[in-house]
């Protein structure tokens, strides 16, 4: 498999702040990744250095370009939506697809129109006129008729009702995503998006903690929900994080034996953010 | 080539309100004043019972000699482009503060977030900004002043026309061609005269985190007054209002048309020496508006505004605070 976005050493201080830490990591093509970490913890700053917004030490290829050099180029093949309120208010509908189709070589105007006319959106209308979702709509509308081969999408549902929310996942998924694209996503809101993840990378004061694919996470992570008796078993084994549910523990594992598991209670897959939460515990104390 | 036409007219979609109605505005405001002036004038007669024109004026003309006639159609041509000193005027406040945002608005409400996922340059992105001030611009003010000014000399026209003199037999005096050229071929020149205004308004608005007017204003005018104080210029054997001409001025008030002739000393003396003095309008005929650029002051300008453009672009590329 051929990468799309390989880092070693990835390195950027702010003034007083470590943004990056020495960060490796490597994404494969026709992938839908997920960065997550808590506020602060080096997500967006990963993602501008990836788009070439930022400067920072240590190697990085996208797409076989350096985003600090090539940028220009680079950007042919890279599209992203860095949240909701990035258009500018001036811009009319028809302004920014005739812009875009103009100076953008692989954008392809049909299909914009196409995406569009789906929507509630007119030529006319400026984006001080729209509602945050008809934003994400036009701009979701222009990136994906953009023939791009990775997306990055910065917490692009922020402040989006659920409606706008599902439907855009959706129509990434059905209308843009395929083998030779890849998306790396950053949220806070897990759930929705741990159903499309096909990777999974948690980063926390600007290290990566766990860089997985969601098979993977089946099999090395699990919970178990035990009964009081079995409880001083389960936390012998080390458990990650521990919570009461109804009189039950719940007890999650990295890496312990299924049967052992499964003789001490019900197991399941944990959740992403179940997960999150235990990996990050102590993020903010 | 395409690309760059597409940001020059996305700098007009911007600021349409700027380049494009700001002088169609002022113009007409001129318009309906010299109107309201015809008016009062024309009451004022009529009650106190003064004829003008009529059979005097024609006699008047009748009897006028080469040189009277020429100075009528000088009179007319001046008319006529009255209204771009006006134009002038707020197209230069236009330009100033469209440079102090140009780079500086979109990383404010961070949709420079929108134009850098798009695959173009930053040395393109400012060197739009930079044609849309210096040609855009003082051409979209040129055509208005032309359009109001023919306006204008119809109105003059059809009032004459009311007193029975013919008004063809005056418009034929006027030189509405030489005129327009006039104005044109003072773009060009004006482009060059603008840029160290241009780069100097970009770079602090590429360069500052907050408010680029302060800095655009505060820097060159703390400059100023220690270098009075300090009376630093005396070490190169100048004057101190030497600074406040060379440096202040031409950073920040380059960009209004018509600086360079007020800041020619000798323009205006120049002038007589070429024969027409009588002729206001020869201050910005090429001949005499282009000895500019055999001025050092004209290419240095050029020069710095050329390395600040290039300063500002440098910015646009490093500032990542959206």
């Amino acid at each position: 498999m051929n990468a799309v976005v390989t880092a070693s050493g990835l390195n950027k201080r702010y003034k007083n702040t470590v943004a990056l830490d020495h960060v490796n990591f490597r994404i494969e093509s026709g992938r839908i990744v997920g960065l997550i970490g808590p506020n602060g913890a080096g997500k967006t700053t990963a993602l501008k250095a990836i788009l070439g917004l930022t400067d920072f030490q240590g190697e990085l290829n996208v797409l076989g370009f350096d985003p600090r050099t090539q940028r220009d180029r680079l950007m042919e093949q890279v599209c992203f939506i860095a949240d909701v309120a990035v258009l500018p208010r001036w811009l009319r509908v028809r302004e920014a697809v005739d812009f875009v189709a103009n100076v953008h070589p692989r954008f392809n105007r049909a299909k914009c129109e196409a995406f569009l006319a789906r929507t509630k959106l007119t030529p006319d209308q400026r984006v001080k006129q729209m509602s945050k979702g008809m934003i994400v709509q036009l701009h979701l509308a222009l990136v994906m008729a953009i023939d791009a081969r990775l997306l990055v999408l910065d917490e692009p549902t922020l402040g989006l009702d659920i409606l706008y929310r599902k439907q855009f996942y959706q129509s990434l998924l059905e209308d843009y995503f395929d083998e030779n694209k890849t998306i790396i996503v950053t949220t806070h809101q897990v759930e929705e998006i741990e159903h499309i993840l096909t990777d999974l990378m948690f980063i926390r004061d600007g290290k990566i903690v766990l860089d997985t694919d969601m098979e993977a996470v089946g099999e090395r992570f699990a919970e178990v929900m035990v009964s009081a008796d079995k409880a001083a078993t389960a936390r012998s084994m080390k458990p990650l994080d521990e919570r009461q549910v109804f009189g039950k523990s719940i007890f999650l594992f990295d890496g312990a034996d299924r049967a052992t598991l499964e003789s001490m209670g019900e197991v399941r897959r944990p959740t992403v953010s179940d997960l999150f939460v235990a990996t990050m515990k102590g993020t903010y104390a | 080539m395409k690309t760059f036409y597409w940001l020059v007219k996305r700098e007009f979609w911007e600021h349409r309100g700027g380049f494009l109605w700001a002088p169609i505005v002022t113009g007409v405001v001129f318009l309906v004043l010299n109107i309201m002036a015809i008016i009062t004038a024309e009451v004022l007669g009529a009650r106190h019972g003064i004829e003008i024109g009529g059979s005097n004026w024609q006699m008047m003309i009748a009897k006028a000699n080469e040189g009277d006639l020429a100075q009528i159609g000088v009179g007319l041509d001046v008319a006529m482009l009255s209204s771009m000193g006006l134009i002038s005027i707020v197209m230069g406040i236009v330009v100033l503060f469209y440079c102090l945002g140009a780079l500086y608005d979109d990383r404010r409400d961070r949709s420079i977030l929108f134009w850098k996922s798009l695959p173009i340059s930053n040395t393109s992105t400012v060197l739009s900004k930079v044609v849309s001030a210096t040609i855009l611009a003082p051409v979209i003010a040129v055509v208005v002043a032309v359009i109001i000014g023919l306006v204008q000399l119809v109105i003059f026209a059809l009032v004459l026309s009311m007193h029975h003199v013919n008004a063809w037999q005056l418009i034929m005096l006027s030189h509405p061609f030489r005129a327009i050229g006039t104005l044109v071929s003072n773009i060009p020149l004006y482009a060059l005269w603008a840029i160290p205004s241009v780069g100097w308004l970009m770079f602090c608005s590429a360069w500052a985190r907050n408010k680029p007017f302060l800095w655009a204003v505060a820097v060159p005018a703390v400059l100023g007054l220690l270098v009075s104080w300090f009376g630093i210029m005396g070490l190169f054997n100048l004057p101190t209002v030497w600074f406040w001409k060379n440096i202040v001025q031409r950073a920040l008030l380059s960009v209004f048309p018509g600086s360079n002739i007020v800041y020619n000393d000798h323009a205006l003396e120049a002038s007589a020496d070429l024969g027409d003095a009588h002729n206001p309008l020869s201050v910005l005929s090429p001949m005499h508006s282009y000895a500019l650029l055999a001025s050092p002051n004209l290419w240095l300008g050029v020069l710095a505004g050329a390395v600040l453009i290039a300063g500002a672009i440098w910015y646009r590329r490093v500032r990542d605070d959206s």
